[in-house]
């Protein structure tokens, strides 16, 4: 076996859709038609239609994983089930060689009032295994799964993390040549996902994979090359993966979710930045928050605090006043204010969750001022490409003695 | 081992015969996943109920009980069968209601797939084979209550009860072959299946499920015609022991069936992914 051999060749690919119900369904009468028919002109727009894929080129070799990124309705869904020889494309081609698994739909064709194992046999049928193979593997996917203790029960009593969990045991003992998966993998437990990531990379030595998902820490650690899809068209393409998911974030949309709480004590003024919009900061580099806080008279000393999130609302970072030993005093009028950290953040979307409260004699926080989410939303941007898919770094001295 | 390449692209191979074969191969290839996907239907469908099987053949019963009862107590008055009138109607709503189930399998079967059909790529042959599977069963149950009918009433035991099944089988490459032609057009509009039921419910009284067909007039010429009569008459005259007056028009009706049959699979094959789009979009 040719160890460069290309298993999946995509060329000039493009798929239209139409936007209206009624229309698309009378379409799909005329396409039967002229399906039947064979017409082999040109496909061009009809109204109310666009391209949901346009002009789609790649080749992936056995043991290369394409990372396929995009914001919603960028046409990655549409573009795997046209690889997945679901729906035919309108221009262009596609060549795969050897056998196509799909993680697309786990556990499909599960009956709710069956039982786990009765369900096995059902999903693994429509996976295309046969009954003998199903019967080999049965014990194994039952362990996989870990649901032993549950397998005669109707899978209509398993809990959503146990369904994925067998659909997920009986697609594993797949042996594709070419694997699709689309965001499956977002479900589960922590436990039950490094499960499912060590399979996938256990595949990927021997499999062309291409992967969508809209976690970039996941992109940046199974793929060897990355596509951006914007709208169907394709924005960026590159083995650098880092850079592709740095234009990727780029593009994403301002999200301003701005939410004010707290017991309104303490008012935002005025801020050296423009809230509403997204600033793109390099990693490495001074963020610089200035602003004026207005705090009722009879507060006497208060504090600030920061929380950096990132897109997935995990805190990232901590800046607290207390913690470095400042107690601010409150001056009666409006107080300006410095917040400054040298940006630690590897590429992504983050925001700084700020918060005001009033310290007690003890040096204890009292009452919670303010709490403004969504204060300073930024991206950080790194070039760094061994850092990817770490949300932080940190310079450190590392001295071999 | 060369590995299996596949092309997807706009142009598809348009010969008949590749399509036929391909669709074919899949069917043959499908016999685990259709007979899998059945045994699931049929089995959640009685685990989940008491009365079962019974709903299978409750209309038909319902239906011949309502003629017997109309045609007892004189309310209509029907010519003779030649057989007693509870056979003769039991036997023509239970053939009717197969021939029913068997135009609605592929549809049924295919859309009850829906959410699989536009996520993961399996033969889509396996959804008509599961369907036929599951008329067989529900099919060779009503065979058993049409011979225990025959007995009851005392027409008794003839040979060509034996042959009951084969009719049957006939019913269902009939209504089958009907449906498959109306899947792809009935997985866009839901009006198509509404206008099977529909339609069923009208054509049903230009058949000879209930009453005989007349000795002359313009109901005599469409009863003659009509497709269904010979599939019918045929059946219930191998159940009750007569000489099957319209064996020539049912051979002749099933040899059609089986080009057309082979048409309906490749439209299917054609019309799948574009069903599917429309689907998903």
């Amino acid at each position: 076996m040719n160890d460069s051999e290309i298993l999946v060749k995509v060329e000039g690919l493009s798929k239209k859709f139409c936007k209206d119900l009624k229309t698309s369904l009378w379409y799909g009468v005329k396409d039967l038609v002229s399906g039947v028919r064979g017409s082999r002109q040109e496909r061009e727009l009809r109204p109310k239609e666009f391209w949901a894929v346009q002009d789609v080129s790649f080749e992936l070799r056995r043991g290369e994983c394409l990372g396929l990124i995009g914001h919603n309705g960028a046409g990655k869904s549409t573009l795997l089930k046209i690889l997945n020889g679901l729906i035919n494309p309108d221009a262009g081609k596609v060549t795969i060689k050897g056998r196509v698994g799909a993680l697309i739909e786990l556990g499909a064709g599960f009956n709710p009032i069956l039982s786990g194992r009765e369900n096995i046999y059902n999903n693994g049928a429509i996976l295309g295994f046969s009954r003998r193979e199903i019967d080999a593997k049965l014990d194994a996917i039952i362990a996989f799964a870990e649901l032993e203790e549950f397998i005669d029960m109707p899978v209509q009593h398993y809990s959503s993390g146990m369904k994925v969990r067998l659909g997920f045991a009986v697609a594993a003992q797949m042996e594709p040549d070419v694997l699709i998966i689309d965001e499956v993998l977002a479900v589960g437990d922590v436990a039950f996902r490094m499960k499912c990531y060590n399979t996938i990379n256990e595949l990927q030595k021997k499999t062309a994979i291409i992967f969508v998902s809209h976690s970039m820490p996941q992109i940046a650690k199974l793929s060897s090359s990355a596509l951006l899809l914007s709208r169907g068209k394709v924005k960026n393409q590159s083995i650098d993966v880092s850079k592709v998911i740095n234009q990727y974030f780029l593009d994403s949309p301002i999200d301003n979710k701005e939410m004010i709480s707290g017991s309104g004590k303490a008012k935002i003024v005025k801020t050296n930045f423009d809230a509403s919009k997204q600033i793109s900061i390099k990693k490495d580099s001074l963020i610089s928050l200035e602003f004026t806080l207005d705090i009722s008279p009879e507060i006497e000393r208060f504090g600030i605090r920061g929380v950096v999130y990132d897109s997935e609302f995990k805190g990232l970072l901590d800046i607290n006043s207390l913690h470095e030993g400042h107690i601010f005093i409150n001056k009666g009028s409006s107080q300006s204010i410095n917040i400054s950290f040298t940006n630690p953040l590897n590429h992504g979307d983050y925001s700084l969750t700020l918060v005001v409260f009033e310290v007690d004699d003890n040096m204890k926080i009292k009452e919670r001022l303010l709490r403004y989410e969504g204060f300073y939303n930024f991206k950080s941007l790194s070039d760094n490409e061994f850092d990817s898919y770490i949300p932080m770094s940190v310079n450190v001295l590392i001295n071999q003695n | 081992m060369p590995l299996e390449t596949r092309v997807y692209q706009k142009e598809r191979t348009l010969k008949m015969g590749a399509l036929l074969k391909a669709s074919l191969k899949d069917l043959l290839g499908s016999r685990f996943l259709a007979r899998q996907l059945a045994e699931r239907d049929i089995k959640a469908q009685y685990r989940q109920s008491y009365l079962g099987i019974l709903w299978a053949f409750i209309t038909p019963i319902a239906t011949a009980a309502v003629w017997i009862f109309l045609n007892s107590s004189g309310t209509v008055r029907l010519s003779d069968t030649g057989v007693p009138y509870a056979v003769y109607a039991f036997s023509g709503t239970l053939i009717w209601s197969i021939i029913v189930a068997a135009i609605n399998s592929p549809m049924q079967s295919t859309n009850a797939a829906k959410g699989i059909l536009t996520k993961i790529n399996f033969p889509k042959e396996a959804l008509l084979l599961s369907g036929v599977y599951k008329l067989l069963f529900d099919s060779s149950i009503k065979i058993l209550l049409l011979v225990l009918f025959v007995f009851i009433f005392g027409v008794g035991f003839h040979w060509s009860l034996l042959l009951v099944p084969i009719a049957v089988l006939g019913a269902v490459l009939f209504g089958s072959t009907l449906g498959l032609f109306l899947t792809p057009i009935g997985l866009l509009y839901k009006d198509i299946g509404k206008i099977i039921t529909f339609g069923m419910q009208f054509l049903m009284y230009v058949t000879p499920v209930v009453y005989a067909i007349p000795k002359a007039g313009m109901m005599k010429t469409i009863m003659t015609y009509n497709p269904i009569t010979p599939i019918i008459l045929t059946t219930r005259d191998l159940a009750v022991g007569f000489t099957p007056e319209y064996l020539s028009y049912f051979l002749i009706v099933l040899a059609i069936c089986v080009p057309l049959l082979f048409l309906g699979l490749v439209l299917y094959r054609i019309s799948i992914p574009i069903i599917v789009e429309r689907l998903s979009a």
